[in-house]
């Protein structure tokens, strides 16, 4: 009984010193990824709402804008990157502090948006007309 | 190309050279109609209003290009090189046949006569577009008003609709690209082509192509809305001859040529 007591006893101080110990330290022994927000509080929609569902939301939004026209809604991916990129690089990728690649590399989520999507905010990329358009136009008819 | 060969016939006064006149009549009447139903193109080429935010593109529009080959110069390159400029089109490529198609200048030539013309040939636009018949995903589509996109999201790089495209209008992305424009997302592993710079179009604006060429003064494209009665283009088409290339396949198209 004495030694039943014993154990409850020593369990119990060992779970109440690691809560103690993350409590002072302000952090749990599980990593977290470091997001840095550039402008908090700004967001579409509450933090736990964009943790959850901004997948479904540019889903919606990708095919409104490309299959319907639709322009100009709440949520978009260059919205995101405007808001998001950060002041240090332009981007939403390029460091684990970065906001989209961030949580994805922690999650192991992989992020098919940039193959195609410019992930730097305000980019304007330089147009140079294809070397061999001299070689297509000599089409004859 | 010699101006006599215009569809637009307009006698100017004596002595004065047909360019002063247009230049007079433009800047006495602000509205230079030249010709009944005929306006300058430089008048016409105003912007449309944006669609409202949130509103679906609508079928009441349909989207069309009238390009006048008379005033296109062989050898002049400038809405190819626009249109490079506004979509991010600044890849080289291993292989001269893999390069970007969105538009290229084509110099045709009927053999009989010897008579030569120089023209951009894009994206048509079809009404019934073969793209979009042929598409194993659902990924080439139409949009209701008339411009034809793919959707890269779903494109799974197949190239079944650069084969069934007449006008060889679609490229293949072979390699990994970096410099897109925000506005214009392109990428490996997908088709592309000329989208009528839909997303200045939807807001309001024309495509580069034809604000390059009128802003240069070639004025030999003009964009606008074929289902309008009122609108540059419809007056046009109505009153000169234009042609669709391949009518035969009765595809519809949304591009026109004159003078060919």
């Amino acid at each position: 009984m004495l030694r039943t007591f014993r154990l409850a006893v020593g369990v119990l101080t060992a779970v109440a010193a690691l809560v103690t110990t993350g409590a002072v330290a302000g952090e749990s022994r599980v990593p977290k990824p470091t997001i840095t927000i550039e402008n908090p509080g700004k967001c579409v929609a509450p933090v736990d709402e964009m943790r959850r569902n901004h997948m479904d939301m540019l889903k919606h939004t990708r095919d409104k804008t490309m299959r319907d026209g639709v322009r100009g809604m709440k949520t978009s991916l260059n919205g995101c990157i405007e808001c998001h990129a950060s002041k240090k690089t332009g981007s939403v990728l390029g460091s684990n502090e970065n906001f989209c690649q961030s949580c994805h590399t922690y999650a192991a989520v992989k992020l098919d948006c940039w193959d195609c999507h410019q992930p730097k905010a305000n980019y304007k990329a330089k147009g140079t007309a294809p070397a061999d358009h001299a070689s297509t136009a000599g089409a004859k008819q | 190309m010699s101006e006599r060969n215009h569809t637009e016939k307009v006698t100017p006064p004596e002595g004065a050279s047909r360019r002063n006149f247009i230049g007079a009549v433009a800047a006495a009447g602000g509205l230079a109609a030249i010709a009944p139903g005929i306006h300058l193109v430089q008048v016409s080429q105003a912007n449309t209003p944006p669609r409202p935010a949130g509103e679906a593109a609508s079928k009441t529009v349909r989207w069309g290009m009238l390009i006048d080959t008379t005033k296109c110069t062989s050898g002049c390159n400038d809405c190819v090189k626009a249109c490079a400029t506004e979509n991010g089109i600044n890849e080289t490529v291993k292989d001269a046949r893999q390069g970007a198609q969105w538009i290229r200048k084509i110099d045709i030539k009927e053999v009989k006569t010897g008579r030569s013309h120089s023209l951009p040939m894009l994206c048509q636009h079809c009404a019934n577009p073969p793209c979009v018949d042929v598409c194993p995903t659902g990924a080439s589509m139409k949009r209701a008003d008339g411009i034809v996109l793919v959707d890269r999201h779903i494109c799974i790089g197949c190239r079944y609709c650069m084969l069934a495209c007449p006008y060889k209008a679609r490229s293949f992305v072979h390699q990994p690209l970096t410099e897109q424009n925000p506005e214009v997302p392109r990428g490996q592993g997908c088709v592309e082509s000329c989208t009528f710079c839909v997303h200045r179009v939807d807001k309001g604006q024309i495509p580069a192509c034809v604000e390059t060429c009128t802003k240069q003064g070639h004025n030999a494209m003009l964009f606008g809305d074929l289902n309008d009665p009122n609108s540059e283009i419809s007056r046009r088409v109505a009153q000169v001859t234009t042609t669709q290339v391949r009518a035969d396949l009765k595809l519809d198209l949304g591009v026109r040529y004159q003078g060919i």
